[in-house]
């Protein structure tokens, strides 16, 4: 549970550069169900980095994300096909309702923590996916919204995946600079001990309420492009499962390794698009996988690498 | 007589029927050391959390330098210049003693709330981050994390980290609980080369240590106060070595 390695090692930027040329490069040779799997794992590996914020910097595990993101999801897609606004102004409002609603669970949660804060998430969230299931008027109920709403700049999918790409990357660097703040080290002080960041001075819930809101901001930025890409939102969006994958993906990648989110992202959605083509009992060989990896890497993808390495580099 | 810096009360700490603190009045002058000694479970340790806010006392007024703290949540009371170190080594075990240190210093500073600004230190801050480390007799342990450090350099940071933002009252509790004669002695020299100035309360089970190393004693016994003396002459106080030290054992 270390942070962000601080070094400003050459090496480190050179696979991150090296990562993103790839990026760049995969869609002349991906097809286009792959390209639309690719721009979903950079979408999802955007709200797994926001929930990381949380899980890996603060100590705080929250399930309550996926109606943060799912929220801006909905506005978004109800702003340009019920308001007919803008797309822009949409994502904007879409972002913009995402950090408010993360204020207020913040508000109601950062006074607790451990499993009360998790149930409290949950709580919240579940109130999220009941309104967008009931209030069929504007949310469409079950059926949910629908409409193509992407601008005519980002039509074609391959434009889209790189606009997708760059996002992902402007948020990485956004989160990666938050975390290694002086305000994202009161974070990690908070996760470590939060007795004595008070006895320090430190007035933690304020702390914690920031910190939340910052992360609900990053998962409304997902939440509001994934309306675009998907042109589609139901109460599933927004629900349980959709918080728990996507808890599951900063996980597997490893928690508080940020990079290790889009590996979480991509082993999660990789399976469950692989795996469902050759099995009807997918979700069996899911489950599977995920208690594996939970006993032979519980550090995660990322941070069982970063272990091999430092121990292979304290042996030479 | 010197500037008080710390008054309590008639302060009081009941957790239900038991009054862990009943009724101590106490005054500290600016600049003194002293030691609060007494049997386990005399209050010692509750009387430091209403001083410091953990547990606000149930009766009984706190005040530090003028202003009435009784109801003050932790950190504020941090802000007016309250330090502690804790009984159990209370660090951040996953971060490095610079980022310890660095969380210390910036308690109290509004660059905590910088939240994409850059995580390197200024001169000026790195000039006292060394400073407290030296005085703490930890030079050149910066980049080590706390995990990988030795029970007792745990407790010297324990105290760095109280040192580092420069407080006006300085609250030892146990500071060499658990620690060898070795170590023990490292601490005290800490201790005695705390800043003139500051106002420091120590708790401390050692009776050899305590009374080395301070100007005034109290003794707390059952939740009230017992006696309040000198140094030298707490040992020979009966009282005190009734509750304190057993029944003498005559020669």
């Amino acid at each position: 549970m270390s942070g962000v390695s601080r070094s400003k090692s050459p090496m480190g930027a050179l696979v991150v550069l090296a990562i993103l040329a790839v990026g760049v490069i995969a869609p002349f040779f991906l097809s286009r169900y792959q390209i639309g799997l690719a721009t979903q794992i950079l979408i999802f590996g955007m709200l797994a980095m926001s929930i990381d914020i949380l899980v890996g910097f603060t100590g705080r595990t929250s399930l309550g994300h996926g109606a943060i993101f799912g929220a801006s999801t909905y506005v978004v897609l109800y702003c340009v096909t019920q308001s007919g606004l803008s797309p822009y102004l949409a994502v904007l409002l879409g972002i913009a309702t995402a950090t408010v609603l993360a204020a207020i669970f913040a508000l109601l949660a950062v006074r607790t923590n451990g499993v009360y804060f998790l149930l409290l998430t949950l709580a919240l969230g579940m109130i999220v996916w009941g309104i967008c299931l009931r209030w069929t008027q504007v949310t469409g109920g079950e059926n949910g919204l629908r409409g193509d709403i992407r601008p005519k700049a980002l039509s074609d999918y391959k434009d889209f995946y790189w606009f997708i790409l760059a996002l992902a990357a402007l948020v990485t660097f956004g989160i990666r600079r938050f975390v290694q703040s002086p305000f994202g080290l009161t974070l990690r002080g908070i996760r470590d001990s939060d007795s004595r960041m008070r006895s320090l001075g430190y007035n933690v819930p304020l702390h914690l309420f920031i910190g939340f809101t910052m992360s609900g901001f990053f998962a409304g930025v997902a939440g509001a492009f994934y309306a675009f890409f998907n042109n589609f939102v139901s109460p599933s969006t927004v629900a349980l499962t959709q918080s728990v994958e996507s808890l599951l993906m900063a996980i597997i990648g490893g928690v508080g390794t940020l990079y290790g989110s889009f590996i979480g992202a991509s082993a999660l959605i990789a399976l469950q698009n692989l795996v469902s083509s050759h099995t009807e009992r997918w979700q069996s060989v899911l489950g599977i996988t995920f208690t594996l990896i939970m006993i032979f890497a519980p550090e995660g993808i990322v941070g069982k690498f970063r272990a091999l390495r430092e121990k292979y580099a304290n042996k030479h | 007589m010197a500037e008080v810096a710390l008054t309590l009360s008639g302060v009081a700490v009941a957790f239900g029927a038991l009054r862990a603190v009943d009724g101590v009045d106490l005054s500290i002058p600016a600049g003194q050391r002293r030691a609060i000694i007494g049997p386990n479970g005399a209050g010692k340790t509750t009387l430091f959390n209403a001083i410091t806010g953990v547990v606000p006392p149930t009766e009984g007024r706190v005040v530090f330098e003028g202003h009435d703290i009784t109801n003050l949540p932790p950190h504020k009371r941090a802000a007016l210049g309250i330090a502690r170190t804790f009984q159990i080594t209370n660090l951040f075990p996953s971060l490095s003693v610079e980022e310890n240190m660095v969380l210390a210093l910036r308690g109290l500073s509004p660059q905590k709330f910088s939240l994409f600004g850059s995580p390197d230190l200024s001169t000026a801050d790195q000039d006292r981050i060394s400073r407290a480390l030296r005085l703490a007799g930890l030079a050149d342990r910066s980049a080590t994390v706390v995990t990988e450090m030795a029970y007792g350099d745990q407790r010297q940071l324990e105290i760095a980290l109280a040192l580092v933002a420069t407080p006006r009252m300085l609250l030892l509790d146990e500071p060499a609980a658990g620690l060898s004669p070795s170590e023990r002695s490292i601490v005290a020299d800490v201790i005695r080369g705390l800043p003139q100035e500051l106002t420091v309360i120590l708790i401390e089970h050692d009776m050899d240590l305590a009374l080395g190393l301070v100007d005034y004693v109290t003794c707390l016994h059952e939740g009230r106060l017992l006696v309040e003396a000198l140094p030298a002459d707490i040992r020979t106080d009966a009282r005190v070595q009734e509750v304190y030290l057993g029944k003498p054992h005559h020669a």
